[in-house]
């Protein structure tokens, strides 16, 4: 399998910060690959140094094998969706989709028929005569990644590009977007801080916290198999559970993991909680346990018997969803 | 809680403002009334009122021998702007008001946008101080002072010499037109002296256009595969324009009015300024001083609507 994007050890500092710290990254060709964390945890200056906006302060970097250092970004055969779309406002759609053609000095003709073809892709059929003013978020957003993918490019990065729209949208979007990759084959690489979005949509997720990489897995390895308290808390709100309680569960002092869904209350044989406060989440009922001085949050469904606020409950968990973190050790 | 000992309207601040404030609050349209009438009313009658009656003092003629205004309407005033000697003032005074503007836009876009994009903390201070400071001492010192320096014996033709350069400036000086026996009698000096004191006006519009480019705009062409060059005239310039036609407004138009720099400094031919200040001056024809002002004032407006038609204010 190719390597698309291959960084080395990367590092960018700026003055005494360190914006992204000794990155060893791997994306694949053709994957949709997502770089999730908090804001300021270097993800977007990583897509930057792809991109070239950004040079690294040490280390390498390589796009489809070849090395990009002191590459400038107009030679590199990358497009990025930005976050605020940056469409040109002074040009009508049209021009704006097909302004890297107009660049590499495609005829005129030529270039609004490829660009009115990139419209129809991301269904903006008819759009062309408008003013980026004149549209909706979501219609940006289109305009952008057409203008981005009539390139052709080997490496599509996209910079929050969802973050900006309403939650109906941005889910039609993300499957859009994924769909959009499946046909294309391109790689696509997606920073986002929504671990819900990076979930739902990626091949492979790696998890950035302080600019460096704390996991780099499938959603489900990053879900349920979490390296450390960071990912744990970041992807989903998981309980984290200290060496003493793990200690007593499973006779193991290490930290470990817990996710909301797998905890049960069962009739009997478990551990005695209490309930200090219950929220209706729809199909989901979220409880705040407390069993054994440690909090517990449980997602349990709405429809069997919830306990009340201030009711002891018995709970319970299969040994297998109780995850010892090894990076924590 | 503080909550329960009020209610839930609270009474009036009484007094005569706290009435005035309810009743403005009720009648906003009366507050606007008050705000903008004194201004309105200063610019309308005083400002347009006797601009008004300039132009139309344009249509009236001076009889030749009496000397008097004859207050007919009739376009005669008009038809001497058209004679050789007044057509060569307004095609001079254009010619050096559009040579300022170009200057001023190719030298000033630099400045602006190093001030725009890189100046920060004391560099940004250092800017506003170098382009502001000349504007605060007075324009006829500045003036004189450029006499001085542009004179025979002034400080320039002193450097000139010192670099083994004065053949250089023999040879500017040899050139028609544009040359004379010194700087300070030529229209290089003229024009030297009008870029100098308008090019604040050209800097300060164009920084504050450029500063309003995202730079992720910049990227997004990069990223496209524009070189600098491509994004300059692509993206940079054609965004940056409304501010550069904004800067350019001044310093043509400044250009085009003045009547004190040619006079200090230059060829002692006249520009319309100067010419405005002869005829309604000392020989006492308004009508033709009026019409040499309306030569402006046609001028600019052509020029916006061209400035326009080209695009210029699109990116607004």
């Amino acid at each position: 399998m190719t390597t698309a994007v291959l960084l080395s050890k990367v590092s960018r500092h700026f003055g005494p910060v360190r914006a992204v710290d000794g990155v060893d990254l791997a994306v694949r060709e053709g994957e949709f690959f997502a770089m999730l964390g908090p804001s300021g945890s270097g993800k977007t200056t990583c897509l930057r140094l792809i991109a070239g906006f950004e040079q690294p302060t040490s280390g390498h970097i390589e796009i489809f094998g070849e090395t990009a250092e002191g590459v400038p970004p107009y030679r590199r055969n990358v497009n990025t969706v930005f976050q605020d779309y940056a469409l040109f406002p002074h040009l009508n759609v049209i021009d704006n989709v097909a302004y890297g053609l107009m660049i590499r000095g495609v005829a005129r003709a030529e270039r609004a028929r490829a660009a009115e073809e990139t419209l129809a892709l991301v269904k903006l059929p008819g759009y062309g005569a408008r003013r980026p003013s004149q549209l909706s978020g979501g219609q940006r957003q289109r305009v952008a990644l057409a203008r981005a993918l009539i390139n052709q490019p080997k490496v599509l990065l996209l910079d929050e590009p969802l973050g900006a729209l309403d939650l109906k949208l941005r889910e039609n979007m993300q499957e859009e977007l994924k769909a959009l990759q499946k046909t294309l084959g391109v790689t696509f690489i997606f920073v986002t801080h929504d671990q819900g979005e990076a979930l739902s949509m990626a091949d492979r997720v790696a998890v950035f916290n302080d600019g460096r990489i704390m996991q780099i897995g499938t959603p489900q390895e990053i879900y349920q198999r979490p390296s450390s308290r960071f990912v744990a808390d970041f992807v989903g709100s998981s309980n984290v559970l200290p060496p003493a309680f793990v200690q007593r569960a499973i006779g193991r002092a290490a930290w470990a993991s817990l996710r909301p869904e797998a905890i049960q209350i069962v009739a009997a044989d478990g551990h005695a909680a209490t309930v200090r406060a219950r929220s209706f989440l729809g199909g989901l009922t979220r409880l705040s346990l407390e069993t054994q001085g440690q909090k517990l949050i449980a997602l349990v469904p709405s429809n069997g018997g919830v306990p009340r606020e201030g009711e002891t409950v018995c709970i319970s968990w299969k040994p297998e969803d109780l995850h010892v973190m090894e990076g924590e050790l | 809680m503080r909550a329960a000992t009020t209610s839930a309207i609270l009474p009036g601040r009484g007094g005569v403002s706290g009435a005035l404030s309810d009743a403005l609050w009720r009648n906003p349209h009366i507050l606007l009334v008050l705000l903008l009438g004194p201004p309105v009313l200063w610019l309308g009658i005083v400002y347009l009122g006797a601009l008004f009656a300039l132009l139309a003092q344009s249509f009236f003629s001076i009889d030749e021998f009496s000397g008097l205004i004859t207050y007919e309407p009739t376009l005669k005033t008009y038809g001497e702007l058209f004679q050789p000697s007044n057509l060569d003032i307004i095609l001079r005074t254009v010619t050096m008001a559009a040579a300022v503007t170009l200057a001023a836009a190719v030298i000033g876009f630099p400045v602006a946008y190093y001030a725009a994009r890189y100046a920060v903390g004391p560099w940004k201070a250092l800017f506003y101080v170098g382009v502001l400071l000349p504007l605060w001492s007075s324009y006829l010192v500045k003036v004189y002072a450029w006499k001085l320096i542009l004179a025979k014996e002034g400080i320039l033709t002193w450097a000139f010499a010192k670099l083994h350069l004065v053949w250089l400036l023999d040879a500017w000086l040899a050139l028609p037109v544009i040359g004379g026996n010194s700087l300070s009698v030529s229209y290089t000096g003229t024009f030297l002296v009008f870029l100098y004191v308008w090019l604040p006006f050209m800097i300060l519009p164009t920084k504050a256009a450029l500063e309003r480019v995202p730079t992720a705009m910049l990227e997004a062409s990069a990223d496209l595969g524009a070189t600098p060059a491509q994004t300059f005239r692509n993206v940079l310039f054609p965004l940056a324009l409304p501010g550069i036609v904004a800067g350019s407004i001044f310093t043509f138009s400044l250009t085009l009015g003045d009547y004190i720099i040619p006079q200090i400094i230059g060829s002692s031919r006249l520009f319309i300024g100067q010419a405005v200040y002869a005829h309604q001056g000392t020989a006492g024809n308004i009508p033709l001083a009026a019409a040499f002002t309306v030569v402006p004032i046609m001028i600019m407006s052509l020029y916006l609507w061209a400035a326009r038609r080209m695009g210029a204010f699109d990116a607004l």
